[in-house]
């Protein structure tokens, strides 16, 4: 089993666990469409049409058009582009601070019942709630929605990690990696928390789903980005009324959110079993 | 013979932890009072009951928890009293070997990394002179170099203790604490072992602190063995006389419990009563509850260990009086 690059036997294990392959061919074309919405929306998302209004999906506009006229697929492509923003941007946040906080309650017993019980005090405020709050108060803006979704995602990451991290120092290599005289930040980083990589792994695909989901809900409430610029929430919140006469206004973007979280769902789950060296064959 | 290790009035208690509000919490006294020695290039034989405090002594030896009291002297030095950086300097010296082969070696890392990990730490080498340096110590326990690029799970129980080996062997100590390093092994497999730590003692000049409950591996590697009881060190001695006419009560229970080496040998053997968990007569002797030759005084005083005319030490009040009856021989 010795082969000539790690890193390309990484990408090939990758490439041949199916989860991984297609959870990141779907992530991958969402992401495309996102990215590129500049170059290939076919209109200008924000344009109204009067004449244009209500059209059901066709050839001229593919995902139909809204009760502005404005073009549901440029729209949908535009407003993915903001959701994945968003939940990047809380897997990241929630991701570093979660795992910090999780690796010193669970590494420092002393430090342990007192962040926890922290944790556990934001933990019993229900998240949107919170997240509405945050965002009432901070005044509706992607940066904002981003710190309250992580405000509310960070206490059940840390809670996870804090778990992982009890069990994984418990381990006699990490007594072993003591006797060898390794310090406190070698021994939580190389031996601690590479082997809570994987329940953490699977959180954060799923916090970056909940996250998508909750910026719907935000949106949808009114208090997500503010329009126009259009977000996957807010599509589906303004289609909420047509929903009888033009189910694609929400149809369309809905289907968006579900393919973006299976695909995570996917990836994340590929991931956590091709990093772990002992699911080699 | 030097001394390389001494242990005086060594004693640790686990305090458990109570909850933030309620407080409260017991403490277990794991280790109490125990002094030892440990000669340069002997093992030392460390055996006991699970719940003794043999395995928490292997552990306060390195320092590796810290002792409630007492000091520890390697090669001189107070470990107890050592500086941060005294200490890792010191942990070049001293290294262990854990009883599970499973648990011991890092899942996400290869063999070349977990050995080359003790050279990292001190700052030892370039990173193709540590690869070397482990695939020579892969040698040394007789793995081939090959190994180096494979990770643990890819091997058997009886490799991956020789991995472990060979990890408490990258710094080149002088004292290996081997924690039950064959219990979780075949037979076969503990034999292999027990002769590579024999092979390797002889090429490296090492000293071991042999902790285990299987006695009959005890005898075959120990030059000296001390008995522990409930955190306090019942007997100690040169290991043939102590199997040849176990002076202490409790160590004849240990080896009246061996499995005879031929059908007829085998004696009727009655354990002690009780068990370790037995509620214990505070004050007095740890063992008195279950002892069957106990005396009054036994369950007032505590014994001390004492020294029998064959330098032998014991403790316990009628071994130094020599008023037990011979070993073998029903009270």
């Amino acid at each position: 089993m010795t082969s000539a690059s790690p890193v390309r036997d990484l990408g090939l294990r990758l490439l041949r666990n199916r989860s991984f392959a297609v959870g990141g061919g779907l992530i991958f074309a969402v992401l495309l469409i996102a990215l590129t919405a500049d170059w290939l929306a076919p209109f200008d998302p924000l344009r109204n049409a009067f004449r244009m209004r209500l059209q059901p999906p066709g050839a001229a506009h593919w995902f139909g058009t809204d009760h502005y006229g404005r073009d549901i697929l440029s729209r949908v492509m535009y407003g993915t582009r903001i959701s994945l923003l968003i939940g990047g941007l809380v897997v990241v946040v929630t991701g570093a601070l979660g795992t910090v906080i999780g690796a010193v309650a669970g590494f420092y017993s002393r430090l342990d019942a007192p962040i926890m019980r922290l944790m556990d005090a934001t933990m019993a405020f229900p998240s949107i709630v919170l997240a509405m709050i945050v965002s009432a108060v901070l005044g509706a803006s992607v940066v904002n929605v981003v710190v309250a979704l992580s405000i509310a995602t960070i206490p059940h990451t840390a809670r996870i990690v804090r778990a992982s991290v009890l069990v994984a120092r418990e381990h006699d290599y990490v007594e072993a990696a003591r006797a060898l005289g390794a310090g406190d930040l070698r021994i939580l980083f190389r031996h601690v928390l590479i082997n809570c990589l994987g329940p953490l792994i699977v959180r954060l695909t799923y916090v970056f789903a909940i996250a998508i989901l909750a910026e719907a809900t935000l949106s949808f409430v009114g208090a997500g980005p503010p329009p126009p610029a259009p977000s996957l929430g807010s599509i589906i919140a303004q289609g909420r009324d047509f929903m009888r006469e033009a189910a694609w206004i929400t149809i369309f973007p809905g289907l968006t959110i579900l393919v973006c979280v299976l695909g995570l769902n996917l990836l994340g789950d590929g991931l956590r079993d091709v990093l772990d060296p002992r699911s080699r064959s | 013979m030097s001394r390389l290790v001494e242990i005086e009035g060594l004693t640790k208690i686990f305090e458990r932890r109570g909850s933030l509000f309620f407080g409260g919490g017991r403490a277990t006294r794991a280790v109490d009072g125990v002094d030892l020695t440990i000669a340069k290039g002997e093992t030392l034989g460390l055996v006991g009951e699970s719940g003794s405090g043999k395995s928490t002594t292997g552990r306060l030896v390195l320092r590796l928890i810290e002792p409630t009291a007492g000091t520890i002297r390697f090669e001189g030095e107070d470990i107890g009293r050592m500086s941060r950086a005294a200490l890792r300097a010191a942990r070049q010296r001293m290294q262990i070997v854990f009883q599970d082969p499973y648990g011991s070696l890092n899942p996400r890392m290869t063999v070349a990394d977990i050995l080359a990990e003790a050279l990292t730490i001190h700052g030892e080498g370039s990173p193709a002179e540590r690869k070397r340096r482990a695939a020579e110590t892969l040698d040394l326990v007789r793995l081939p170099a090959s190994a180096l690029d494979r990770y643990p799970h890819e091997f058997s129980g009886g490799q991956r203790q020789r991995i472990g080996i060979a990890r408490a062997l990258m710094l080149r100590p002088s004292f290996i604490v081997c924690d039950e390093v064959v219990s979780a092994l075949d037979v076969s497999v503990q034999a292999q072992i027990i002769n590579l730590l024999q092979d390797l003692q002889r090429e490296l000049g090492l000293t071991y602190l042999f902790i285990s409950h299987n006695l009959a591996v005890v005898r075959h590697v120990s030059t000296r063995i001390a008995v522990m009881y409930f955190g306090r060190i019942v007997e100690i001695g040169a290991a043939d006389a102590l199997f040849a006419a176990p002076a202490h009560p409790y160590t004849r229970d240990l080896l009246a419990a061996l499995p005879a080496e031929h059908p007829d040998m085998r004696g009727a053997h009655r354990p002690p009563p009780g068990d370790s968990f037995a509620p214990r007569t505070e004050g007095g002797c740890r063992f008195a509850a279950r002892c069957r030759y106990a005396e009054p005084r036994c369950g007032a005083i505590e014994p001390k260990l004492e020294t029998l005319p064959d330098g032998r030490e014991v403790a316990c009040f009628r071994a130094i009086d020599n008023s037990l009856p011979a070993a073998g021989e029903r009270a």
